[in-house]
């Protein structure tokens, strides 16, 4: 027997790193198998409805045939609104959490708060988009209250991906910066931001495909069953993708069975497209990363 | 008394407490103008404490005290009402490690003459800035056709005399040097020597190393220090070659570090 010829302490560790293998690769392949089979069972049931008409008419005969287009613009709608509250104020706190608050207790009973914020059920930022947005600022059932709660319930994630994109930006640039003279908010604003702008605009745009598709918060406060016009102001009501689903599958007898597949096709491939986009950003920011 | 007699540093009983434990006693010391003065001295003697407290860079520590004084040009540093942005203009401070800002060269030159001279800009006079400024840091010749390029893309040796190169514009008088070669190989180290040899006379400047062979080849004079004070402040020439005290003799000759 040569000197290098396999003991049985190597044989036997060979087949447990075949095991082992194996099972990693079949876990794998059981969490990819629900996504190629929701996403072909959707594509194999639903195509038939797709054409032009389903994405530019409006619903007709009870929802039962038609289109989706006052379901597709409210949901722009209420998204492009929840970003104009979230992400300034979101970006805002970003900035200061990271930048200028002293490492203290409160700073860090601010970020639990905010983590714990992430946590919270939809169900319960719907409620709290009623009394709030709905009732107390009594902005009615409207996209902007919709929008708010949508807006406050993506808050933290808007935060997070923030300042966690500043904080990779090294020190070292920081403290050049403050060494030449420039003060917190210059070394922020030339060195700081160009820099982290990457990865806030990656979260931004995942929280954009998540908001895309939450039902609870705007079922309360701005989604509608039906409407006849395209919403024309903030305190409109208005259709919207998720709703339209859950509306069409459970409140409205007659829908043919292609329909809401093709709904929820529709949901999901606006979600995966921003995503999609939010990688290609990602990828063509980091080859041009400066350091 | 007259300009030029004035040291470029002076300091007077100057303490300083890292919370309870004390760094500086007692330092009393006048940095000559236009000279390259040199602090030696082993690992955790305070000679980067005591360069960091003449930009107050030092105070960052929030839980740092100081007494006695520190004057810059004749002018107190540590008075009330000192505005720290215009302090490090006048004390500029290059750290350990070369620290290019991920911008174009051009831009990091200019970086801190823009803080400071907001509007009125033009091309050419920023062209000028530049040239000049890389010029007197050795450094154009080898850039001049990228200016453009990013920063973060250069040698070590040329983004050290690039950091050089961005505190002159803003036309400091004092450049304050902590081991500005260290993270250097031994040609690139000779280069920045060259250079800091070269701004001598226009700048006045202190420099901390750990490199007893640097310490005399590229500085007038030498300043040793041991638990926190000075122990021997001399000509360069003279500490190495008759040092006063036998602690400073037992350092330069390596006999602890």
């Amino acid at each position: 027997m040569s000197a290098f010829g396999a003991t049985d302490l190597d044989l036997s560790n060979r087949r447990r790193e075949r095991a082992f293998r194996g099972l990693f690769g079949a876990m794998t392949a059981l969490l990819i198998l629900p996504v190629i089979l929701i996403l072909g069972m959707l594509v194999w049931k639903g195509h038939s409805v797709f054409s032009l008409e389903f994405f530019l008419a409006h619903p007709r005969n009870g929802m039962t045939e038609g289109g989706i287009l006052p379901a597709l613009v409210g949901t722009l709608y209420l998204v492009a609104v929840a970003l104009f509250a979230s992400v300034p104020l979101g970006v805002a706190a970003a900035i200061y959490l990271s930048e200028y608050a002293p490492d203290n207790l409160l700073t860090r009973l601010i970020n639990l708060a905010i983590i714990n914020l992430a946590g919270v059920p939809s169900i319960v930022h719907a409620l709290f988009g009623v009394g709030a947005f709905v009732l107390f600022f009594d902005f009615g059932t409207s996209i902007l209250a919709a929008s708010l709660t949508l807006a406050v319930m993506t808050l933290p994630v808007v935060i997070v991906a923030t300042r966690e994109s500043l904080q990779a930006v090294p020190q070292a640039f920081r403290e050049a910066s403050w060494s030449l003279g420039a003060t917190r908010w210059q070394t922020i604003r030339r060195i700081v931001l160009p820099n982290s702008v990457s990865g806030i605009l990656t979260g931004v745009i995942l929280e954009v495909s998540r908001t895309v598709g939450e039902t609870a918060p705007i079922m309360f406060t701005g989604a509608t069953f039906y409407v006849a016009f395209l919403p024309m102001s903030v305190f409109d009501q208005t259709m919207a993708m998720s709703y339209h689903l859950y509306t069409i599958t459970t409140q409205v007898p007659g829908v043919p069975e292609a329909l809401p597949f093709a709904v929820a096709l529709t949901l999901i491939a606006i979600v995966l497209l921003l995503n999609s986009v939010s990688i290609a950003f990602r990828m063509v920011l980091r080859g041009k990363k400066k350091w | 008394m007259a300009e030029a007699a004035q040291p470029a540093i002076r300091t007077r009983g100057l303490n300083l407490w890292y919370g309870d434990f004390q760094a500086l006693f007692d330092v009393d010391l006048d940095i000559a103008r236009g000279r390259v003065t040199s602090l030696i001295g082993p690992s955790g003697c305070g000679k980067s404490t005591l360069l960091r407290s003449v930009n107050r860079i030092v105070e960052r520590l929030d839980y740092v005290r100081t007494s006695g004084s520190i004057e810059v040009m004749g002018h107190d540093v540590l008075a009330e009402g000192v505005a720290l942005t215009r302090l490090r203009q006048e004390v500029g401070m290059v750290f350990q490690r070369p620290n290019p800002l991920p911008i174009s060269i051009r831009k990091n030159v200019l970086f801190a003459h823009r803080l400071h001279h907001p509007g009125r800009r033009t091309r050419t006079g920023d062209d000028e800035v530049v040239e000049r400024a890389l010029r007197e840091v050795l450094l154009w010749d080898q850039v001049k056709d990228r200016l453009s390029d990013l920063a973060t893309g250069l040698s070590l040796e040329e983004q050290q005399k690039l950091y050089i190169a961005r505190l002159l514009p803003v036309k400091p008088s004092v450049l304050l040097m902590d081991e500005p070669c260290s993270a250097l190989d031994p040609e690139a180290t000779s280069a920045v020597e060259e250079l800091i040899w070269e701004l001598r006379g226009d700048y006045s400047i202190l420099i901390v190393t750990h490199n007893m062979a640097q310490a005399r080849r590229a500085s007038d004079e030498c300043v040793f220090m041991l638990m926190g004070k000075v122990v021997e402040h001399s000509v360069t020439g003279d500490m190495f070659v008759t040092p006063e005290h036998t602690e400073t003799a037992d350092y330069i000759e390596g006999r602890y570090g």
